[in-house]
Parts: structure tokens; C-alpha cells; sequence
């Protein structure tokens, strides 16, 4: 009840009208951030970073966490609509929603996203309104053998048992996991694969890599079969929205299991990245429509979304709690708290209460300011499947190009967005699997690390990963979620042979 | 053309052989923060950053750059390549010359200019508040007998902390188990989650943990004590935190930070940034950033500051080479 | 069952030719990572050394890589992974993104973006003269704008943008 109160309190000290103000200017460049692959929510908080300095710390956080949500919103935009994700969390959204731009249903793809972005961001601000100390303890928990057993959970629910080509499917992780070990080993300090390199030296960055494999081979694929975008004949008008709307009440399951994947892996820092891959797995998995996901399903767009915006919600609370970012963009905000003289920790939410609870009301504010102003941005950006290709293509190509450079300043990694463009053309065209590529580079060096980790603590003993109740239910769960498809075979099966039985005894 | 004439000017002044800082930017200058962004590099180079913007120190806007790729060995290569540029800065801490040491990089930090040593890092003992160890003491008797040995975790391989846990195994002749974790903020919270018996964290890093009750200072690897008196965690401040050495575990450690710029600059170019940061180590929110992470003032330019490095060099290469970090 | 059977649009790459170039590159690609795992150590010393995982996904790739090329040499399909026609739409946009890339190393980003938008809209499209010579002049000053002077992040430029004071 105490809580409500100084909620209240909260949404005091958000409503003014400065505060207001705020928050529409952070949104509006929190999307623009978010729709440049390359920028990102980092780069807007930085930017506003300064002029922050003389403000106070209430407003500017309120400015600056409104970029947040933004640059949340904003990564879905080129996901949908170009097969190029803004951001790294948004990557699961391209697999079905850019088939659904594909086939004209660009406008009800982005508000299926964007909706699914609110509700899982309004979970996370839910679960950090009520529960944040109790979750912050659990975090405590996490050590590296739980750790590695969150990371082996995502591949489990992502992997499984496909029907895709095994082969293909291993190499493709292998790829993925070999890609991510190039460069400085954080258990060893020395460097891996870089023969005598230094370009090699900072490793494969993610954002480059899927750049060039979805975006830039998506023109490449485009352009084999004509010079125009497909789908253009998009129908655009904001009833679309309305109509959207009213097919997601059939899709709660899907919703409530991305919200709380993503609150999970946002409070234990798995991340929003992971928290996408994990909500589109499991879709997939319990869905009935499980055959259509990737070829523009709404729920394989609804569910990544939903999941990575509950956890990039969720990170805020062990910034908060605990001074940990759980995401680059949180990282800047954390020194921003510094430099306006708050200490994040267990002891913030009690010296400044107001602080705290005027963050979280903005929260809520924030998130219903950013749905409102990207859902009237729908007909604007569908309509840019209509402008000729030949002009919006060379515009994509440089915008990917500067965002594979601005992503650590390096005109290497705009060869290597050239290499992954043509590599992803060849792969899509012979059925090497690209998810499990993307998912290992995300994941595995930090599940390796985590796994090393644990190894040195325990003396090279395995059987830390089954020491506690914690980490043995995550591993047991995930090689359960790994067997999901066989499992569930052979139980039809066996159910089937019941129901035949009574049949064959007539 | 501008820089044309620039360049006449500062001949003219190498000419006349006055010192005037006859050069000022002309374009955004850049800081690059071989760290993530949220670390205590990054803060330093956003405090810089504000101190320089709300005391209208340089008309040009100030831009930061985290390139934190291969232990920051990326921001040096991007700075050995960028050498003749005086619009480009980098902050500095013992990794300009671990990192070149442990990973064979072909960088050193002759080859850049030095500006400006700002202030000197400490390092101190955590333990969780839970566990009994009231002293250094307590913890090195406890590590004796330990078996599997007692975890500590930090920074990332071959870094400041885990030279430190390997210096302090030699000196107190203990076996410890370190474990790397990607920076100080995670160590600090698998320190509070009991993950990790001890943790050799910078001040900043651990300030939130201590006030929140759940870790506590042993020492203080230095010879003497710190010299903030403000209270933080209950009635402890930073200054009651005893040195290492008065406890019996003879390691003392500290790490510089500093600013340093590509090489081959001019004179006056150089000289130019000498000053401003003259300037920003007066300002308020300088000020207020050392006492908050308590760090030890400690202003070098020129060749004091050469001087310090070449030392500070030595005695890296020598713990580096006892602890077998140095890469062959 | 021969190629010249087919009607001659429908001529090109072979798929299987691609299938079994992938697969051996992609071992070679293991072999590489295997060479340089085992050369810094890929065992087991009270836990794993620095090569032991890139050592094992290694040895996976190449089963992987190996088992995708038997089947792709084994392929009693003939399918084509690209028509000639297609080959040479892809490659007029391949080709100026290629002469784009090299252009930012020697050119920056500005004038490379200028010149490839010209060069794009000239060959792929079939535009006016002057809308060309608008959007090729316009998407580098709009991208000068957001980059370099609202979010103050640097992007490659050559000598001569750079005299221009940034």
C-alpha cells in the first residue's frame, strides 16, 4: 500500500507538463536511434547526456529513459520492413514479420509489434513496481553455473529437434559459436583466432554480422527477381490498428509466456537479446500454428517483441537495485545517475524515494506516450514500401554501411558486412539455417564463459551445474525443451495407438 | 586553409620560441574509453566531458567513443593509427601497458604523447558482510587452510585484480582461485550473491554493496590510508580502512589515470591540452568525482608524468613477469 | 537430364556445384580454427584451456561440413541455384555496392554515397537526370546532418571534407 502512495507520489512529479515535454521529445528521438541501424539507445543518451548535467535529476532521467523506450519501439521498424533489425533485440521479429511485410501486412506486422512492445514493457514496469527488492535478491542467486544455465535454456528452446536439414542446422551453430570466439578470451586474456590480425582482434560484432546477413542479402535475393520491393501494395490506414487489436486477445497465451521469459531474463542479466530468442522458441514450440512461424505468423512477431521488451524493461531493475546494467543503454543511464550525484544500489530506493518512484511512474507514462506516437507513425512508414527501389535501395545499403562502421568505428567491419551480405545470399539460397548462426554468435562466448567459470570455481568439477535446486531445474528444463519434439511424438504416438485400440478390438 | 594557417602559426611560434598556447581545435575533439560505457574509465571521461561543457573550458563539443574491444588493445591501435591528430584523446589506466604485455599487441605508449596523469586508483580487500573476516588477517589464515582454495573474482584475466590476487598468493604464500568476470560492477554483485569469497574492486566499484551492508573492507592495498573522512557506510569512512601492509600482507597497488594523445602532435598542440586539463582538475565537478570515487589527487604533466610511467612500466613487467601474464 | 535440355532462361549456376564449394570451404574453415585451437592448447587442465570449446566446435563443423558435402555430391537433383539472367541483376548491385565500399576506404563516406547513389539509380532505375542529381546530393548532406552534427558521431571522411573544419 506504501508503494501505491509514493506511485502516486510518482505520477505527480511525472505529470508536469516539462515532464511531459520530456518525455515526447525522448520518444520521438529514442525512434529515430532505434530505426538507424548503427545508432542506437546508447548513442541518444549520450548525445543528451550533457545537457542533462544542469537539470534536475528527475527530468533528466525521465528525458533520457524516454529514449529508452523509443529506441525499444524503434528496432521493429526496419526489422519489418527490410529484414534489417535496428536493433539486436529485434532480430527474431525480421523472421516472420518481414514475411508479413512481404505479403502486404507491413502495417498490421508493425502494430502487432509495437503492441507486443508496450504490453511487455508494461509487465516489466509492473514486476519493478511491486516487486523490485524481492526480485533483486533473487538476482543475487545467479552465479555462473546458474548463469550458463539460463544460456542453455535459450539454445534448448530455440534449437530442438528442427526439421531442417541437420547438417546444415549443426554447422550453421557451429559457425555461430566459432564466430563469437574470435578475439580476446575473458578467462584466458589472450587472444583467439585473430591470426597475427588486429582487424580480427576485436571479434565478430553482432550488429555487423546480422546487418549483412539479413539486410544486405535481403536486397540481394530482391533484386534476382525484379527491381521492386515486394508487397508494396500494402493497405495503409489506421484501421488496421483497430483490426490488429482485436485478433490479440487470442494470442494471451503467447503474450503472458513471452512477458514473463523476458521479465526472467531481464532481471537475471540474460539480456533482451536472449529474451527474444527464448519468446520465439517457446511460441513456436507450444503454438498450434507452429508450421506457419517464419512464414509471417503474427505470434512469431508478437512473441520476440513482447519478450524483449519485458526484459529491456526488467534491466532497469538491477541497474536500479543493485548498480548492474543489464544492457549497454542502461550502462549510460547508470553513469548518468553517478554524474547527477545518485548512487544506484539497494540503498537508492530508500534515500530517494521521489527519484525512484517518480522513474517508475515515468515508466508507465513513457511507455503509453511511445505506443501512442508510433502506432500514428504506421501509415508514414508502410508507405515507404511504395517509393521506387531503385531509390530506397542504395539508401538502405549506405545507412547499413554506417551502421556496421559507427558500431565500433571501423571501416573493416563495412567489408565484413559486405562478406556476410554475400555469405547470408548463399546460405538463404541453399537452406544453411541463419537463426542458429545469429543465436550462437549472441550467446556463445558468454555461455562459454559461464561455463568456464563455474569449471575454475569448483576445481573442475561438473557437477556444479547440478549443485543447487536453482541451476539443476534450468538445466533439466532445458534438456527437456531440447527432446520437446520427440517427446511429444512419442506420446502422440502412444495416445494415438490407445485410441486406435478400442477401434481395432470392434 | 585554415590549418594552413594554423600550421604557420605554430611554426612561427616553434620559431620564436614562445610557449604560447597559440593552437585551439577545430573540430570536435574526441575522448575514446577503452572500457564499456558505464565503467570507471567511461565515468571519467563523462565527468571530463561535463566538467569541460558547464565551465565552457573549449568551444568545440566534446564526443565519447567506448571501443572496448580486446581489453581496450583496440583503442590503441586506433590511436597508434591516428597519430598526427589533435583532435583525438584516450583515457589511460595500467592497461596501456598490460594489455600490450599480455596479448603481444604491437602498441606501446611511447609511441603516443602523454598529457596528463589526472589521479591515482586504489584498491581494496572486500569480503561478504556475512563472512567472518574482520582483518587481512582473518582471510589470509582462512585461505591457508582452505581447500578447494577461496574464489576471487574481478575485473578479467591478466588485469590490475587478478595481478593482485596472484601478488597477494606470493607474498602470503596462499593459493587462491580468481575468477574473471567482465568488470567490476558483476564481481561486486557475485561478492554480495556469495558467489566469491573476496573481490579486489576499486572504491567506485564497491561503494553501493559496502553502503548496503553487504561487503566489507579488509584493507587497502597501499601505504597509507586514504584521505576522504566523510562517513559512507555507517561510521566507516574511506580513511578507516586500514592499510594492507599494517595488517600483515605486505602488497601495495595502485593504478594511474590519465589522458594521453596520438603521437606525433606539436608542441602547442600538446600544450593546449596540458593546460585544459589544468583547468578541469580545479573545477567543482572534478572535485566532487574524485571525493565520490575515492580517488587519490594526483596531477602529473610533462616529464614528471614520463617519468611516473616509465617507473610504473617497470614495476608492471616485473609483477607480470613473477605471475606469468607476460605473453610468449 | 543434361543442362542443354533446358530452355536456355532457365540456364545457370549448378546448385550442387554451390553446395559442394560451401561444404569445403566451411571445412577448410574448420581445419583453420582446429589448427589454431591445438596450437594454443585445447585440453583439459583443471578445466577447459582456451582452445577446448573452438577445438570441439571445430571438429563439429567439419562433421557437419562433411556430411552436407557427401549428400550434395550424392544429389541425384539437378536444380540451379542461379540463372545467368538473375546472376546479372544481382551483380548490378553487387558491383557498385563493392566499388561503394572500396570508394568509403579512399573517399569517405560522404563522396563514396554520392557518387554510389548516382552510379544505383543510373543503371538499376530509370530516373530523371536531375532527380538523380538531387537525391545524390541530398542523402549525404541529410546523412552529414544527423551524423556528424546532431549525434556528434564521426563518420570516415576523406582529406578533402575533413579541411571543411570537421
Amino acid at each position: 500500500m506504501d508503494d501505491l502512495q509514493q506511485l502516486l507520489l510518482g505520477f505527480q512529479v511525472a505529470l508536469t507538463w516539462q515532464n511531459v515535454a520530456f518525455m515526447i521529445v525522448g520518444v520521438l528521438l529514442g525512434i529515430v536511434v532505434g530505426v538507424l541501424p548503427g545508432l542506437g539507445g546508447p548513442n541518444g543518451v549520450a548525445i543528451l547526456l550533457p545537457l542533462t548535467f544542469g537539470m534536475d535529476p528527475t527530468s533528466a532521467i525521465i528525458l533520457l529513459s524516454s529514449i529508452y523506450w523509443g529506441a525499444l519501439f524503434g528496432g521493429a521498424i526496419t526489422s519489418v520492413l527490410f529484414n534489417i533489425p535496428g536493433e539486436a533485440w529485434s532480430v527474431a521479429t525480421t523472421f516472420d514479420g518481414y514475411p508479413m511485410a512481404v505479403q502486404g501486412r507491413a502495417a498490421e506486422a508493425l502494430t502487432a509489434a509495437f503492441t507486443a512492445s508496450f504490453i511487455g514493457a508494461l509487465a516489466g514496469v509492473l514486476l519493478i513496481t511491486f516487486v523490485a527488492p524481492l526480485v533483486a535478491k533473487f538476482a543475487l542467486r545467479f552465479g555462473p553455473a546458474e548463469f550458463f544455465g539460463v544460456f542453455f535454456l535459450t539454445f534448448c528452446s530455440f534449437v530442438g529437434m528442427g526439421k531442417e536439414n541437420k547438417a546444415k542446422i549443426v554447422a550453421s551453430l557451429s559457425i555461430g559459436f566459432l564466430l563469437a570466439a574470435v578475439g580476446l578470451d575473458t578467462i584466458s586474456g589472450d587472444l583467439r583466432m585473430t591470426f597475427g590480425q588486429t582487424e580480427l582482434m576485436k571479434g565478430f560484432d553482432f550488429l555487423v554480422v546480422v546487418i549483412g546477413l539479413f539486410g544486405v542479402s535481403e536486397i540481394l535475393l530482391t533484386i534476382e527477381e525484379g527491381l521492386h520491393f515486394k508487397g508494396k501494395r500494402a493497405a495503409i490506414d489506421l484501421k488496421v490498428v483497430l483490426k490488429t487489436w482485436a485478433r490479440l486477445p487470442a494470442y494471451w497465451a503467447t503474450l503472458l509466456r513471452s512477458s514473463v521469459v523476458g521479465m526472467w531474463m531481464g532481471v537475471t542479466p540474460g539480456g533482451a537479446i536472449a529474451a527474444s530468442f527464448m519468446g520465439y522458441g517457446l511460441a513456436k514450440r507450444f503454438s498450434r500454428r507452429r508450421e506457419n512461424f517464419g512464414k509471417g505468423e503474427i505470434e512469431g512477431v508478437l512473441a520476440p517483441e513482447t519478450a524483449a521488451h519485458a526484459a529491456g524493461t526488467s534491466a532497469l531493475l538491477p541497474m536500479l537495485a543493485l548498480g548492474i546494467p543489464g544492457s549497454a543503454t542502461a550502462a549510460v543511464l547508470l553513469g548518468g545517475l553517478l554524474i547527477w550525484g545518485l548512487q544506484p544500489g539497494p540503498l537508492l530506493f530508500v534515500e530517494k524515494k521521489e527519484f525512484v518512484w517518480g522513474l517508475i511512474a515515468s515508466m508507465y507514462l513513457g511507455n503509453v506516450a511511445g505506443l501512442l506516437i508510433v502506432l500514428a507513425t504506421v501509415p508514414v512508414f508502410a508507405s515507404i514500401m511504395r517509393i521506387p527501389f531503385a531509390l530506397v535501395a542504395p539508401i538502405i545499403l549506405i545507412v547499413c554501411a554506417i551502421g556496421a562502421y559507427t558500431v565500433e568505428g571501423s571501416r573493416f567491419d563495412i567489408w565484413l558486412m559486405l562478406v556476410f551480405g554475400f555469405v547470408g545470399y548463399v546460405f538463404k539460397k541453399i537452406e544453411y539455417p541463419l537463426a542458429p548462426l545469429v543465436l550462437a554468435l549472441v550467446l556463445g562466448d558468454r555461455a562459454e564463459d559461464a561455463f568456464r567459470q563455474a569449471i575454475l570455481g569448483s576445481g573442475g568439477d561438473l557437477s556444479v551445474f547440478f549443485s543447487n535446486g536453482l541451476v539443476s531445474t534450468l538445466m533439466i528444463l532445458a534438456v527437456l525443451l531440447l527432446f520437446w519434439g520427440p517427446i511429444t511424438d512419442l506420446f502422440g504416438r502412444v495416445r494415438g495407438r490407445r485410441r486406435l485400440d478400442p477401434r481395432l478390438a470392434e | 586553409m585554415r590549418r594552413a594557417f594554423w600550421t604557420m602559426a605554430a611554426a612561427a611560434a616553434v620559431i620564436s620560441g614562445t610557449a604560447a598556447a597559440a593552437w585551439e581545435p577545430s573540430r570536435p575533439i574526441e575522448i575514446i574509453v577503452p572500457f564499456p560505457p558505464g565503467g570507471s574509465s567511461d565515468q571519467m571521461a563523462r565527468t571530463i566531458q561535463a566538467a569541460i561543457q558547464k565551465n565552457n573550458l573549449v568551444k568545440q563539443p566534446i564526443i565519447i567513443l567506448n571501443k572496448p574491444a580486446a581489453a581496450g588493445g583496440e583503442a590503441m591501435m586506433e590511436i597508434q593509427k591516428s597519430a598526427g591528430d589533435p583532435h583525438k584523446l584516450i583515457t589511460t589506466s595500467s592497461g596501456i601497458y598490460m594489455t600490450p604485455l599480455a596479448t603481444k599487441l604491437p602498441v606501446n605508449w611511447r609511441d603516443f604523447t602523454p598529457v596528463a596523469m589526472l589521479a591515482q586508483d586504489d584498491f581494496v580487500l572486500w569480503v561478504n558482510a556475512q563472512k567472518p573476516y574482520r582483518t587481512a588477517k582473518d582471510f589470509i589464515e582462512a585461505a591457508k587452510s582452505a581447500s578447494p582454495p577461496l574464489k576471487t573474482g574481478g575485473n578479467g584475466s591478466k588485469r590490475e585484480d587478478n595481478l593482485l590476487s596472484v601478488y597477494m598468493e606470493q607474498q602470503a604464500g596462499i593459493k587462491l582461485t580468481y575468477i574473471p568476470y567482465q568488470g567490476g560492477g558483476p564481481a561486486s554483485v557475485q561478492l554480495a550473491g556469495g558467489h566469491i569469497e573476496a573481490n579486489m574492486n576499486n572504491p567506485a566499484e564497491e561503494v553501493a554493496n559496502w553502503r548496503a551492508g553487504s561487503s566489507r573492507p579488509l584493507c587497502v592495498f597501499a601505504n597509507k590510508r586514504m584521505s576522504y573522512t566523510a562517513k559512507i557506510a555507517g561510521d566507516m569512512s574511506w580513511a578507516d580502512i586500514p592499510p594492507c601492509p599494517e595488517q600483515g600482507l605486505n602488497v601495495t597497488y595502485q593504478m594511474l589515470r590519465g589522458m594521453f594523445m596520438p603521437g606525433k602532435v606539436t608542441a602547442e598542440q600538446q600544450l593546449f591540452y596540458v593546460d585544459l586539463f589544468k583547468k578541469i582538475v580545479e573545477t567543482p565537478e572534478w572535485k566532487e568525482y574524485l571525493e565520490r570515487n575515492a580517488l587519490v589527487p594526483d596531477f602529473r604533466s610533462g616529464p614528471d608524468f614520463v617519468k611516473f610511467l616509465e617507473e610504473d612500466e617497470a614495476r608492471h613487467k616485473d609483477l607480470m613477469t613473477k605471475a606469468g601474464f607476460i605473453a610468449n | 537430364m543434361s543442362v542443354d535440355a533446358l530452355p536456355s532462361a532457365e540456364r545457370g549456376l549448378s546448385r550442387r556445384l554451390v553446395e559442394i564449394v560451401v561444404a569445403l570451404a566451411l571445412m577448410g574453415l574448420a581445419g583453420l580454427v582446429l589448427w589454431d585451437s591445438y596450437g594454443r592448447g585445447a585440453g583439459w587442465e583443471g578445466g577447459p584451456q582456451n582452445g577446448y570449446f573452438p577445438a570441439r566446435v571445430g571438429w563439429l563443423l567439419m562433421i557437419a561440413a562433411a556430411f552436407a558435402l557427401i549428400s550434395a555430391v550424392r544429389a541425384r537433383r539437378r536444380e540451379i541455384f542461379v540463372t545467368w539472367e538473375q546472376l546479372r541483376q544481382v551483380a548490378r548491385v553487387f558491383v557498385p555496392l563493392l566499388l561503394f565500399v572500396l570508394g568509403v576506404a579512399y573517399l569517405g563516406i560522404y563522396i563514396s554515397s554520392l557518387l554510389f547513389m548516382a552510379l544505383f539509380m543510373l543503371t538499376v532505375g530509370s530516373f530523371r537526370l536531375w532527380t538523380v542529381a538531387a537525391a545524390s546530393v541530398l542523402v549525404p548532406l541529410v546523412i552529414f546532418w544527423v551524423f556528424e552534427i546532431q549525434f556528434l558521431v564521426p563518420l570516415p571522411k576523406s582529406p578533402f571534407v575533413a579541411t571543411l573544419g570537421f
